[in-house]
């Protein structure tokens, strides 16, 4: 009927073939490509983590020495904030308007839709009145969350701090998100993975301004949060307190061990600080502060410094000399007030003439340890002072001393004995001889022994020849530990034989000997005193013992900074220590006395 | 023997049953994207979907009065009519409300009427008019001529709207042109400057036009020398370069997100975050229906409105979401068979009026189904057109089915019609 009716076949193949243009490509969108089911979950699924709450800390009597307090984040979604009564937020949040502008660009620019904090750690004060307008501030929403508390105010180094995560760490442990916290030092630090507990992870479908709307699939995805396990230290609160009070305005450290264990009953650094400190928002401002502070409490002298051990090495350097077939109990030297090499003398304290082994330990006779060093060294068994040497310092490391413990405790370090090649270097290859390092047997010269390794070494001559890894974890939530490498003796390479008059002269210490000052009554114990040389100051005061004898509970190693003699303030403050562990209380008026002088002594640190 | 057996006989029961249909589905859809367990009531004025239920309770009464009026009339008062609308698209220039830069409401408390949408039929009728004239040919330089200033008329003023993408959708006449008998050539000439235009803002137009220049010099070489190809040769180089520079040019004056927006669909710029979010949302709530969609009411990007307009322009999206290649499958075919109905019926026409009426139809339809499905699965460039009887809106619906209708009664009416 129109001569260009034909034309009808043309725009009904354009319609058709617009038509399979458009299911081809639906086909390819909807049936082929998966990129895009991908990208619709990530606009619709956000994965909320489910903090759990974390560990708590309690000593070997079950006193809570660490908990967790609520503290409240204020947060901020800013696309979601309008109608904001400024003035009122402000005062509400004691801040200023440029503040707030400031906080809020920072929110915006984190993103718009999502939420961060606006505040942090709210006081109490201030969640209180806030709480009541918050609905009237739209867009704000407060978060809680838990903070350490320490209520003992005790023991800061040993149970360290806890948080927020590097960068760094979050990329080679995919565990922690950035924010997250993380225990950084001390038992927070080691026992991280028991006491963190498991995070929980709840799938929310959200909106395109990132509103909640509900649960993805109704949870079946969600995990959920598992509590962080509690954990009881081996620590004994009320001995690491009585410590911590005696060790006020003094410098040192001081650790005590069960020796038929191994557990840390006290780990004292002083000067400490308030753990608390270093918790929540005042924390950076806070670390900064000690940092700077006179003493450098932030420094775990308990773990990580080393001191000469004096006169206290003399034990091992004697248990050494009786292994190797060169010292009997009945071995007498002639001390006629020091040891002479050609030209020079290592002074003794008095002229102890003929002295056997017991003693010299009760006397401390520099001489008579000379000697039992340079017989051990210059044996005629070996080549070389080398070699004496290497073999005396193969004993001394089996004591703990120079290599690390690895206890649970992290910083520990491993001290300082030195090694052949150390005097090579120093000296020069073959121009050292026993004499050169005779000092080392008395404890002087280049050896480092931390608190921890001092009081170690009395738990091996407690045991007569072995110690326990220290380690400060008793229980681990409701199991009592059995971590095997606590449970593995670790024997020295001397024979048990050998401690009997070691034993014996450490007792005389006490009871008549350098220490006698120190004397508890009714707890027979041993000790043995040791004075640092300080090339800084005056010297150090050390002391190590295990107590009592029979049976012993408790061993321990203290070191005062600048205390002077052994006998001065560190033997003082052990058998206070010791007495306070085993008796629960000081008993005679003349112990009252000492310990009057001990808490309320100050050594005034010299300015270097 | 007029008007016998009411206004229903011989109504197209293919074209109502289609119409229905797909209002029911738009309705339903908009349901869908603006669900939300706060308000479930579909009588809920305060939302889309209630106030979409009015407009389609509103829409069929529109229907039946467009049925009840006599066929006469609409052939007869089309001019008129498409005089009121060139007034309205005047008027509303000067009263409209300002909605998001565009001035082409007028707004009626809560609800507005956009003429730019009504305009639509009006131009159908007046061309379809003129068009059917017996002395008409379209050969005539003059009818050429007339037909175009009736089309551009109101492409002008919806222009100076502010309202382009509406403005577009009458570039669809150019099929009911060809259909009475515009040359081919100028379809095909279309589609190459289309193509043209595409290249013009991909490539450097100095080396585009070294490459169709280069494509002149071979065909020179193969073809015959003689005056006539040498002039459709040239003639096509010349045509080729003032589109190239022109496009340059006017591609130049836009505005800023407008060139982006056109930057973004020609994957020149990546801006997942502005322009290109809305294509890229898109294609992952479609995307992410699969074979057979998450469910009706299960859309979650739908749902939790990761797509904007999704009610409107958008609409195609919470079908692909929810219904999955199946669900879009269907409504594609459903329109296909609309259109190609509307084809099949006009031509069966004695009056050359409906059947220049009827490819207007199909003309307008089809344009908003390419561009806005075009648009939703990253085929068009994105251009604020609504899907026939899917996409929320009254001023649209009503539109569509006051075009679709006159349609409708025109047929059941083709057996009074004398020729």
């Amino acid at each position: 009927m129109n001569r260009f009716s034909d034309r009808k076949f043309v725009i009904a193949a354009i319609f058709i073939f617009i038509g399979v243009v458009f299911l081809l490509r639906l086909f390819y969108i909807q049936v082929l490509d998966d990129d895009y089911k991908l990208s619709a979950n990530n606009n619709v699924l956000r994965y909320v983590t489910q903090y759990p709450a974390r560990g708590l800390i309690y000593d070997r009597d079950g006193e809570l020495l660490v908990y967790n307090e609520a503290a409240y984040d204020l947060m901020v979604t800013p696309r979601q904030v309008k109608d904001l009564d400024t003035q009122n937020f402000c005062t509400t949040l004691g801040i200023t308007k440029e503040v707030f502008i400031k906080k809020m660009k920072a929110a915006r620019n984190y993103s718009p839709y999502k939420e961060s904090i606006f505040e942090k750690q709210l006081s109490a004060e201030t969640y209180a009145t806030l709480q009541e307008k918050l609905y009237s501030f739209h867009g704000f929403y407060v978060q809680s969350r838990t903070l350490r508390k320490y209520p003992g105010l005790i023991a800061a180094h040993t149970l360290g701090y806890v948080g927020e995560v590097s960068e760094k760490y979050t990329q080679e442990n995919p565990y922690y998100k950035s924010g997250d916290y993380i225990g950084i030092s001390g038992v927070e630090k080691s026992y991280e993975k028991e006491l963190r507990g498991k995070k929980g992870l709840s799938v929310m479908m959200v909106d395109v301004f990132n509103r909640p709307k509900g649960k993805f699939n109704n949870g079946e995805y969600d995990t959920l949060a598992v509590t962080g396990q509690n954990l009881v230290t081996a620590l004994s609160a009320k001995l690491q307190r009585y410590g911590e009070q005696l060790m006020q305005g003094k410098t040192g450290g001081i650790v005590a061990i069960e020796p038929s264990t191994g557990e840390i009953l006290a780990a004292i650094s002083a000067p400490s600080y308030n753990p608390n400190l270093l918790v929540g928002r005042e924390r950076s401002k806070n670390y900064g502060m000690l940092l700077q502070t006179e003493g450098l409490p932030l420094f775990n002298r308990a773990l990580m410094a080393y001191y000469p051990p004096g006169s206290t090495f003399k034990l091992i350097n004697d248990l050494i000399g009786q292994q190797e077939g060169v010292l009997t109990p009945n071995t007498s030297y002639y001390c006629d007030g020091g040891y002479h090499m050609g030209r020079q003398t290592v002074k003794c304290d008095a002229r102890h003439n003929s002295i056997q082994l017991r003693a010299a330990v009760q006397h401390s006779c520099n001489t008579y340890h000379c000697y039992v060093f340079r017989s051990i060294v210059d044996n005629k068994k070996y080549k070389s002072t080398e070699e004496g040497y290497q073999v005396w310092r193969n004993h001394v490391l089996t004591f703990g001393i120079g290599v690390r413990l690895y206890s649970d405790l992290p910083q520990e370090l491993k001290g300082m004995v030195p090694s052949v090649q150390y005097y090579d270097k120093y000296f020069g290859k073959g121009r050292w001889r026993s004499s050169t390092v005779v000092s080392l047997s008395i404890g002087q010269g280049e050896l480092g022994i931390t608190p921890l390794q001092m009081a170690n070494t009395m738990c091996i001559i407690a045991n007569r020849g072995y110690y326990y890894t220290p380690h400060i974890i008793k229980k681990v939530g409701k199991e009592n530990l059995h971590l095997s490498k606590f449970k593995e003796k670790h024997y020295t390479d001397i024979d048990p034989k050998y401690y009997d008059v070691m034993i014996d002269g450490m007792q005389d210490v006490v009871d008549i000997g350098t220490a006698a000052g120190s004397k508890i009554k009714g707890i027979t114990f041993c000790g043995k005193t040791g004075t640092a040389q300080n090339p800084h100051g005056k010297d150090h005061s050390l002391f190590v013992a295990f107590a009592p004898r029979e049976n012993p509970k408790i061993a321990i190693g203290i070191m005062v900074e600048n205390g002077g003699w052994g006998a001065s303030w560190a033997a003082p403050i052990a058998s206070l220590m010791i007495e306070k562990y085993l008796n629960d209380s000081i008993a005679t008026p003349a112990r009252h006395a000492l310990e009057k002088r001990m808490l309320e002594g100050v050594i005034i640190m010299p300015k270097k | 023997m007029r008007e016998q057996g009411g206004i229903f006989k011989n109504l197209d029961p293919v074209l109502v049953a289609l119409y229905v249909l797909m209002v029911i589905m738009g309705w339903l859809n908009i349901y869908a994207s603006v669900f939300n367990d706060e308000h479930q009531s579909i009588f809920d004025f305060s939302q889309k979907y209630g106030k979409q239920m009015l407009w389609i309770c509103t829409a069929f009464l529109l229907a039946i009065i467009v049925l009840i009026i006599d066929g006469n009339f609409y052939s007869a008062f089309s001019y008129p009519v498409y005089g009121i609308s060139i007034i309205s698209l005047i008027l509303v220039l000067f009263i409209g409300k300002e909605i998001s830069g565009s001035k082409s409401w007028f707004r009626v408390g809560e609800f507005g009427i956009q003429p730019a949408e009504f305009a639509k039929f009006a131009a159908n009728m007046a061309l379809a008019k003129y068009l059917s004239n017996i002395n008409i040919k379209m050969t005539d330089a003059r009818t050429k001529i007339i037909s175009v200033a009736l089309i551009l008329l109101p492409i002008l003023l919806i222009v100076l709207e502010n309202e382009t993408g509406c403005a577009l959708v009458f570039f669809a006449f150019i099929l009911v042109l060809y259909r009475e008998g515009l040359s081919g050539n100028i379809l095909l000439l279309g589609t190459a400057a289309a193509i043209l235009f595409v290249l013009a803002l991909l490539i450097n137009k100095f080396i585009l036009i070294g490459i169709i220049a280069g494509v002149a010099l071979l065909l020179l070489l193969i073809v015959r020398r003689n005056r006539q190809n040498l002039a459709i040769i040239f003639g096509a180089l010349f045509f080729a370069s003032a589109t190239i520079y022109s496009v340059d040019y006017a591609f130049s004056h836009l505005e800023p997100h407008q060139k982006k927006r056109i930057n973004v669909f020609l994957g020149k710029e990546t801006d997942k975050k502005k322009a290109g979010y809305n294509v890229n949302q898109s294609l992952i709530a479609i995307g992410s229906g699969g074979l057979s969609g998450k469910g009706y009411l299960q859309g979650t990007q739908t749902k939790y409105d990761f797509v904007p307009e999704q009610s409107t322009d958008f609409i195609f999206c919470t079908v692909g979401e929810e219904w999955g290649f199946v669900g879009s499958s269907v409504v594609i075919i459903l329109f296909i068979i609309l259109l190609l109905r509307i084809i099949f019926i006009a031509e069966r026409q004695r009056s050359s009026y409906t059947r220049i009426y009827g490819y207007g139809v199909a003309s307008i339809l089809f344009f908003h189904l390419l561009v806005n499905i075009g648009m939703t699965i990253g085929l068009a460039p994105v251009i604020g057109i609504p899907l026939p009887f899917f996409s929320y809106g009254g001023s649209s619906l009503w539109s569509f089915t006051i075009l679709l209708f006159i349609f409708i009664k025109m047929d059941a009416y083709r057996l009074q019609v004398l020729r």
